[in-house]
Formats: structure tokens, sequence, C-alpha cells
């Protein structure tokens, strides 16, 4: 089979991607459910009503109900069909290699998807009494206890949903602890290099956000500029750890004890905690609070964005902030919700968070056990080093220094060229892969961020840092193809200017056609619309 | 070459007299900085606006960036075409792309900012 | 124990050596010393099917909603969840994909995300909408921080018949910045029966942000929401509508025709099961003048160089990656993978079996009232029109009652006890199509053999 997409000279890169769907080249768009309706036509069925019917007037008032509801009218294979279709215009860690930095792409177990399909976990209710949910209550009891053994912090809820959600919940349990104390805090403390979540957050929070910066031959928080601007008016400090460039703070341990001194709490943004699992647990080198993405170190899928888990995790002195009611274990051995604290901070979630994440996470940990936590961390480290050694030469490093799970290349290398970062990463998908994080962290101009994770093998590491590899010859040699990149996908680049102009944001019903009588004409029709 | 009838600020925003009002917009410099601009926010007539201080938001796709007030006073128009062509910023900076007309209130406020040749000494130092 | 990384001893050596250092260890060295390694309480792993039969049977000792008849609603709901859904959703390319930050390999998830978006406003009635938030009771703090960006102010109404869990997070989420909740008092007891007070709008004035209801209300009756936004409109201030069942609204009307400028609904309960109460997925949806206000992400249509339609995350400078503290939310995460399963749901029932599911519900709960009500000792306290949940006074109080139901296999309903002191008399119970007659007739039967 003849790609498309092989270089003028003839030889094909290392690893061209032709035969996959979300590879295969230009297609047509797929159209949207709205779009294939067809008046009348139905999907499902369900049971004639069992009870003796009465009329509907004279159960809902005329005046409260609805007149019109524009919802698609499709077949069940029409709903099979569409969503399987736009399923194969996704990249996954299912079928490919998803070196993106951040993110923790691991793969996800699917024994874990086995067990959080199970009846007996999915077919409760948040409220149901306590005596019947005790597995599931032990579920989320002993995950707890995990993390608080991973992390080294004691207090663990698993209410937040999300990473930000964690982070909120962290600083709010912060605020609550400083009023308790009777201490009136103005500012929290956060390095220039943080994800844009960290002063978000404080803002959220109530606080001022105040940039610390960072230094530039280590790549590590500026300790001076800290120190400047560490007061008795800050009531945290939002460390990442390792931060985002990939490198551990060697300093943490005295940023925390200088912290500490006049009363300002450590936040361990728990993005990169993949990189210290088994190997260092953020409670002893002095963090008082952090939050770990479940989705990420603990393997719940990503889903497209979600569900994930965001547990907060803090020392016995904050313990008491957490978000109420917590599980507890009672002396006979059952399990409960407590929710008599009166210091909490209150609740976080609708329910008891994402329970079904956590699950997950609870089956990754049990599976591994202690040695293949440590594992997680150490292969996760060993691959990164590995792939940073192979591409240190053709991109710089921003940092030319040993790197935890992630690493960041520097991609004014290409610059010359006329090549930027975003034009390497689109270049990337035509070799079949995802492209890193790019643009990120701010404080490194043109950031192409790599993180491989710990699941994926030498051969693969090897095949994609010869993609990277022949890209940057090409930049060299025939910049032009990056620029144009990427050719292999359903798509091309999208005009995203257009989109923020003019937003589009759903289909109106004003704008249906009619409907199609053949998928062909359908196809066409989209096309048609996608023109304008 | 930056048009000479106006002053800058180092946060890239230029004003010019005429008569009475004080025109306020972005640079050349700062509308290619930013991309493809697509939404500006202003303040309506009627409020005021403090030298230095922020009085709206310039948009691109992947950037938001706090505008400056040059000078002090009340503002007499925000410029309505932006609402739907926010494109101006990018083709027309010191023309149709204009963003406040203002009443200034210490016109002496203009001698403490940048002329054009010292604005474009100013660019160079950011290269 | 069980390992997902690849990597053979051998292997490992040669990548050291390729790196050019010794050991693992050697890659740690910027740890401190004393803290590198530290013993972990952990167990031992387990293999994958010693990790199965411990979690089944952790699964096992829950008394599951498949065998034990249940009649608790309070803000969870179980509906039938279609075949198609859960096959559709847990392929590995939906599952296992991250947020489309790339678009041209992302194009699955992104234009699920815009149908998604399109049927949020189609139900709601409003104008956008986002990719989600982490639940309606998160969706109902976000939209208190957003009224008081929207107006500049800083007092916050709410209705005291909105969900008391999502009040809850309400005061977590208004906590840090200064924005006082006040809440109002909108039912109050005639006799047995439990009433709309007429007094909601009365507490509008001025320095009133918003005023956020929940329709129908926890107490499951709809609440008396004409004239309400335009008394709000004159003091401009925003009505916020919450809804708890994305259900209801297949035959209720639309927040958006009675003049709602921000709706937040629960959009888990159609299309997935009830999941211990989680995941769950916050639909938010507004007025097109404030949707640069609106927290969370936006997939928009555009098109690429050749013309052809694609999809992308826009109106991202709302957002916290580039406007860091000036960000609308911290919010980065959406639900995407339960917003999926509802968009396949709602296109799968479409426009009349969404109508039939809620008319189900609507006809099963009125029965159990008609039923139950007939009951000596028992009446039927809601006095205004319900679609699935109705409040019953019992002849005791409900904690005993529900204890008793339990004892014969019977999840009973919401002890309202937990809702008001006022109300330890009252049950609040909940029918979807999922419950028979014959389970009706059960709850019934036992109800009337408690002495």
């Amino acid at each position: 089979m003849t790609d498309p997409t092989i270089s003028s000279n003839g030889t094909a890169p290392p690893k061209m991607a032709n035969s996959r769907g979300i590879f295969a080249g230009r297609q047509e768009p797929v159209p949207l459910i709205f779009e294939m309706s067809v008046p009348g036509r139905r999907a499902g069925s369900l049971p004639p009503s069992d009870v003796p019917a009465k009329p509907v007037d004279e159960l809902l008032p005329e005046g409260e109900r609805r007149r019109e509801l524009n919802l698609p009218e499709v077949s069940e294979l029409d709903v099979v069909r569409h969503f399987t279709r736009l399923s194969k215009r996704n990249y996954s860690v299912d079928s490919e290699f998803y070196p993106l930095g951040s993110c923790t792409m691991k793969y996800n177990p699917k024994l874990d998807e086995n067990v959080a399909g199970l009846p007996g976990f999915r077919q409760l209710h948040p409220l149901q009494p306590e005596q019947t949910v005790q597995g599931a209550l032990r579920v989320l009891y002993e995950l707890e206890r995990l993390l608080a053994e991973v992390t080294g912090l004691p207090g663990v809820s698993a209410q937040p949903v999300a990473g930000a959600h964690g982070e909120l919940t962290g600083i709010l349990m912060v605020r609550a602890a400083h009023i308790k104390q009777g201490r009136v805090r103005k500012k929290v403390l956060i390095p220039d290099s943080a994800h844009g979540t960290n002063p978000a957050t404080a803002a959220m929070a109530g606080y001022d956000a105040v940039t610390v910066g960072h230094n530039r031959r280590t790549g590590e928080l500026d300790f001076d500029d800290f120190k400047a601007k560490l007061d008795d008016e800050c009531a945290a400090i939002m460390m990442t750890v390792p931060n985002t460039l990939g490198l551990f703070e060697r300093q943490i341990v005295d940023i925390c004890r200088l912290a500490h001194e006049v009363g300002c709490y450590v936040y361990c943004d728990g993005a990169n905690l993949n990189a210290m699992v088994g190997q260092v647990r953020p409670g002893d080198f002095g963090v008082d609070l952090l939050h770990s993405n479940l989705h990420k170190t603990f393997a719940v899928p990503h889903g497209g964005g979600g569900p994930g888990g965001g547990a907060i995790c803090v020392t016995a002195e904050l313990e008491p902030f957490l978000p109420a009611p917590v599980i507890v274990r009672h002396a006979d051995g059952t399990y409960g919700f407590d929710a008599d604290r009166p210091d909490t901070i209150g609740r976080v979630h609708g329910f008891h968070g994402n329970f079904n994440a956590a699950l997950r996470s609870y089956t990754y940990i049990l599976s591994l056990g202690r040695e293949g936590l440590y594992d997680v961390g150490a292969n996760a480290v060993l691959n990164a080093n590995y792939l940073m050694h192979r591409l240190k030469e053709a991109y710089q490093l921003y940092v030319d220094r040993t790197c935890m799970h992630e690493f960041v290349l520097d991609g004014r290398t290409l610059r010359d060229h006329g090549i930027r970062t975003l034009d390497v990463a689109k270049r990337l998908i035509d070799y079949g892969y995802h492209p890193p994080t790019i643009y990120f962290p701010l404080i490194a101009p043109e950031a192409i961020m790599i993180e491989p994770t710990e699941t994926e093998s030498r051969e693969t590491l090897d095949a994609f840092a010869d993609a990277m590899l022949a890209i940057a010859r090409e930049a060299r040699e025939e910049p032009e193809r990056l620029h144009e990149a990427p050719h292999v996908t359903p798509i091309g680049r999208l005009d995203e200017v257009r989109a923020a102009r003019q937003p589009d944001l759903r289909w109106r019903a004003g704008t249906q056609r009619k409907a199609a009588a053949t998928p062909a004409e359908a196809r066409h029709e989209a096309a048609v619309q996608g023109r304008v | 070459m930056n048009p000479t009838d106006c002053k800058y600020t180092k946060e890239h925003e230029w004003v010019r007299l005429e008569g009475d009002t004080a025109v306020v917009g972005i640079t050349d410099y700062a509308q290619d900085q930013l991309g493809d601009v697509v939404f500006v926010e202003l303040p309506e007539a009627g409020s005021t606006v403090k030298q230095h201080e922020t009085f709206g938001v310039v948009e691109s796709v992947k950037a938001a960036s706090d505008l400056y007030a040059p000078v002090s006073g009340e503002v007499l128009e925000a410029n309505g075409a932006l609402q739907d062509s926010p494109e101006l910023v990018n083709t027309e900076p010191y023309g149709g792309g204009w963003m406040l007309k203002v009443r200034p209130s210490d016109p002496s406020e203009l001698d403490s900012l940048m002329d054009a040749a010292a604005y474009d000494e100013y660019l160079k130092t950011l290269q | 124990m069980t390992s997902y990384a690849p990597t053979t001893d051998q292997e490992r050596e040669a990548m050291l050596a390729a790196i050019g250092v010794q050991s693992i260890d050697d890659l740690f060295r910027d740890i401190p010393p004393h803290l590198y390694k530290p013993p972990l309480d952990v167990p031992e792993g387990l293999s994958e099917i010693e990790a199965w039969r411990h979690l089944r049977a952790l699964s096992e000792q829950n008394l599951d909603l498949d065998h034990y008849p249940c009649f608790l609603g309070a803000g969870a709901y179980r509906h039938y969840v279609p075949a198609v859904i859960g096959h559709l959703v847990s392929r590995g390319e939906f599952l296992t994909s991250y947020t489309p930050y790339q678009p041209e390999v992302s194009q699955g998830t992104l234009q699920t995300v815009y149908e998604w978006q399109s049927i949020v406003c189609e139900l709601t009635g409003m104008d956008v909408s986002n990719a989600s938030v982490y639940d309606a009771a998160t969706g109902v703090g976000e939209a208190a921080r957003m009224a008081c960006a929207l107006t500049r102010r800083r007092r916050v109404l709410v209705a005291d018949t909105v969900n008391p869990l999502y009040r809850e997070v309400l005061q977590t989420y208004t906590s840090g910045p200064d924005i006082e909740v006040t809440t109002v008092r909108a039912w109050r007891r005639d006799g047995t029966r439990l009433i709309r007070s007429e007094s909601l709008a009365d507490a509008v004035d001025d320095s009133v942000a918003c005023l956020i209801v929940q329709q129908p209300n926890f107490l499951g009756w709809l609440e008396q929401v004409d004239g309400l936004a335009a008394r709000l409109k004159a003091s401009g201030a925003i009505l916020v509508v919450v809804v708890s069942d994305a259900v209801t609204l297949g035959v209720l009307r639309p927040p958006g025709e009675y003049g709602a400028g921000i709706v937040v609904a629960e959009g888990k309960w159609t299309g997935g099961p009830p999941d211990f109460g989680g995941p769950l997925a916050g639909m938010f949806a507004c007025r097109q003048e404030y949707v640069r206000q609106m927290p969370g992400r936006i997939v928009g249509a555009t098109v690429d160089h050749d013309g052809r339609r694609g999809f992308v995350l826009t109106l991202a400078t709302r957002e916290q990656h580039i406007r860091r503290e000036k960000a609308t939310s911290n919010i980065c995460t959406s639900e995407a993978l339960v917003a999926l399963s509802s968009t396949i749901y709602f296109s799968h029932l479409g426009k009349q079996g969404l109508r039939d599911v809620a008319e189900l519900c609507l006809q099963k709960a009125h029965y159990a009232a008609d039923q139950i009500g007939a009951l000596p000792g028992y009446t039927v306290a809601t006095a205004a029109p319900y679609v699935m949940e109705c409040v019953v006074r019992c002849p005791r109080p409900a904690a005993e009652i529900n204890r008793a139901l339990l004892a014969r296999g019977i999840i009973g309903g919401f002890d309202l006890g937990r809702f008001s002191p006022e109300l330890t008399d009252y049950l609040l119970l909940c029918c979807t199509e999922l419950t028979t007659r014959a389970e009706i007739d059960q709850l019934v039967h036992e109800l009337s053999a408690i002495d």
C-alpha cells in the first residue's frame, strides 16, 4: 500500500502509519447525530405501564409541560454506527503510544474495568443505609489508607473528583486551618512553572496568587525569590514535585522548613506523583497537603477528559478540616460515614466523589502491591531518562539534568529552519504519534514535554525516538512538510481563529436539513455544510 | 516605524490626542505578538480609566492580555466595531482598530510616555 | 503480584548503560538519601485471579438495586441504561483518550462533546453549554460564582427546597471569596400537608446576584417559577435553575422558557447506573451573553483549510491554563465519559423515548402515592404537581419505617427528618420506569404490616 505522505525523497519514515483509521488520510466529516434524524424513527423499547395509567393532563398541568423537544430520531444501529465511527477518529492509549507530558498516559488495566462493572458496585444508590453498602465503604476506606501510606500523609478524602478539585479542597482546608488559629493570611506563593490550576485555585479560595520565579540554570524554584516573598501573610506555597520541567526540587526539605517557620503550609500538586511512587513520600519531606490524580498515577482511564479522581491527602494536623463526611472503620470492623466533623470545610461533591474511579485505583494498587508500586516510579523514571538520552542531541534540553518521569525539550533548537514546536507536534501525528504536551510549562519557550510512563516498552520508546529524529532531519531538509502537517488525519489543521471569533457551540433546529435518504447523501450534505 | 503623532506605553498601548479627545489602541508590535485577535473587552462609555491601570482585555486564540490605560479620564466611546470585527486590531492597529476615546483628566500625563522614536528604541531592547 | 511494566531485567541493564548510569538508584540521586525508598506498609501484590475474587466478594457484600426494591431518589435516580451504551463507551478509543488537545486526532471526542452541548441546550432551552462540570452540586457552586462575577454582586439566594447536599457544596464553593449565601424558605406545613410558600421573590433586592431554585425541587414537586425571572431581572439578578434528573426535562418545560439565566442539571442518571453516586456529570448551560463567564471546556465547530467541518476546544481564554488567577474557574477536567453515556442515551431514546420514560416515572410515582395514601395513618403530603418523587406522612418516624422495610428486604425512601427536624414523620419516595407494580404493591403491603 502506497502512503501519500512518504517524503519526497522516497524513503519512508521509520513508523509511518498507513492502515489505521485515524491515520487513513482525509475523510468526509461524520454527520451530527441530529443530522441523521428521520421523523418517527426510534431506537429501543419500553414496556407498557404496568400500573393503571391516568391522563397526563391530570398529573401535570399543561402549563408545566414541554411542547417541543428536538432530540434526534434514529435507529439503534444508527446510534451504534455513529458512535463507533466517531470513536475511530480518536487517538487512545489502547491503540498507540501517548507521550503527553504531565498527563501520565499509562496503560489502564482491563481488570479494573471489569471490577468497575460489577453490578454489586454499579447498582448502589449513594444514600442507601450504611449496612447495605459495607463492601463499597470498605473499598473507599482502604483506598484512602493505601494513599496515606504511599504519600506519607495520614488524612485522606477521596471526595474530590479531579486534580483541580483536590487543589480547591486543599486550599480551602488551608484557609480553614488559618482561620481556626486566628491567623489572617492573604497570599499563596506559586512558582512560575506551575500549572494554571494553581493560581486559579488560589483565586477561587480568595487568595492573591504571588508568583515565585525559577532558577534558569537548575530549573528549580528560585530560592532567593522564595525567601524574599515568604512572610507571615503567606497561607501556603503550592509546589509541584517533581516540577513541570520533570525535575526533582532538591531544596524541597528546606522550602518546607522555611515555610513552616512562618506558619505557611506547603501544598504539593500531585500531578507528577507517578515519579515518586515507591521512591519517596511527599509527607516525609515536609509537605502538608497533596492531591493525587487517580487518573494519572493510579491508572483510571482518562475517558476523553474525565471522570478522574483528585483524592486529597493531608497531615494529621490538617485532618480535622477534610471534607465531610469522612469514612471510618468502627471498632466492630464495620464501615460508616462520620459527618460529625466540626472543623470540616464542608462537602465538595454531591455524594462520595467518583466512587467508580476510586474502585479502579483500589484494584490497581492491590494488584501491584508493595513491589509493584516501587516498579512504577522506577520504570517511569528509567523510561523518561532513556528517551531523553536518545533525543537530547537533536533537540536541546531546557535543563540538562537527570530527569524524573518526564523531560522538556527546547523547540527553539529548530527555530533557524523556521520550524516551531507546533510544527514538530503536528508532524509527529503523520508518524502515528500523539504529540507531547507543547508550550507548557510557560517558562520554557517552545516547550516539548514528554512523559513516556512505565508501561511502555523499549521498542516503543526507540520507535518514537526514531520519529523525533527523523523530524529533526526533515526540519533541516524539507521544512515545508512540517508546516503542512498533519497529512494523514481525517481532517487538517483547523481554523481556531474562526472558532473563537464566530462561536458555533451547538446544533440548532433551524439548520436541520431534510433527512438524507442514504448515508452517502448524508455524508455529502455534511461535507457541503462544512464548506459553508 | 510607529506613527509619530502617538505616545506609547511599555505595555504597548498608544494614545493620540485629537483635539480634546485622547484615542487609545494597541501597537503594531502588540498585535503581532498576540496573533489573530478574536475578542476585545472594553469598558462602557461614561466609566473612568486611570493611567497605568487595566481597562480591558484583548484576546487571541491562546492568549489574553490586559490593556493598560495610557491616560486617565472619562471614557467617551468604546470602539463598537471591534465587537464584530476584532481583526481590525490586527489589520489597522492605529486606525480602525482603535479601542477607546477618552476625555483626559490630566493631559500632562502624556508627557511621561514614550514618543515614537523612544518606543522604537524600546522595541529593539525586546528582541 | 501484577506488573504492567514490560521492561525485563536485561533491557533495564541495557537502558541504564545507554543512559550512562549504573543503577536505577543513580537516577534518584536528587532525592535526599534518608528519604529514598521508604518501607511501605502495603500488602504484597495480587495476581489477577486473586484481585478479581477479592473485589467480586466485596461487591457481593453490598445489597444492590438489581436485587432489592429501592424507593430512594433524593438526588440520585436509577433509570434503565440501554445495552448499547456500555458497549460504546467501553471502546478503548473513547475510554483511554485524553482531553482533546490535538483536534486532528481527537475529532471523535470533540464531536461527541459538541453533540452533548447541543442536547443540553435543547433540554434546558438555553443558548450555550459546556463540556460538563463535575456534578450538579459543584455546578450550583460554579453558577453562584459566575452570577456574582456577571453582576459584580456578592449575595446569593438559595431556596431551602434545593437539595441540601447541593447547598452544602454551594457553601463550600463560596467560602473562600467573600460571597454571602442566604437560604430562602420555600415551603411550609399546612396541617399534615406541605405547601409552597409564596415568598420566593420577596427576598430579592438590588444587592442580589442570583436566586437558585431546583425544579422539580428536592421534595419532588414543581416550584412556582412564573414571574420569578421577571422579578429578578428588574433587580438586575439572575435566575439559576438546577435540575437533579435530566429525565424530568422530557416532560417539563425547559427552564429557558421561564427565564433562567443559568441552568445546571445532573446528567449522570440518563445513561449511567447509580455507581454509589459517582462519577456524575453536571450539565451547565447559560444565555449567549454570559458565555465568556462560563466555567469549563467548550467545543466549537469550525473548518480545516480545505473547508471540511471539524471541532476544536474554543473560547479557552476563559480558562485556567491561559488566564491563571483571572480564570472563570480552576476547573479543567470535565466528566467526558459520563457525558458521552448521556449523549448516547438521549440519542437512543430520542424525543419520543425520553417523553415515554418520563411519563412512566410519572405514572408509577402517582400510583404508589395513591396506594400508600389509602393506607390508614398515611397521607400524601405533596400538594403541588410532581413527576417521580412524592412526600408521604407516616404514622411513626420515617427512620423506623425504613428500618422495618429493610428487615423485609426493601430499601425504603429518604427520611426527611434528615432534611428538616419538622419532618421526622415524612418519607420522600421515588419511582422510576424501573420500579415495577409488584415492587410498589410489595411496599404497600409491608407498610400496612408494620405495627
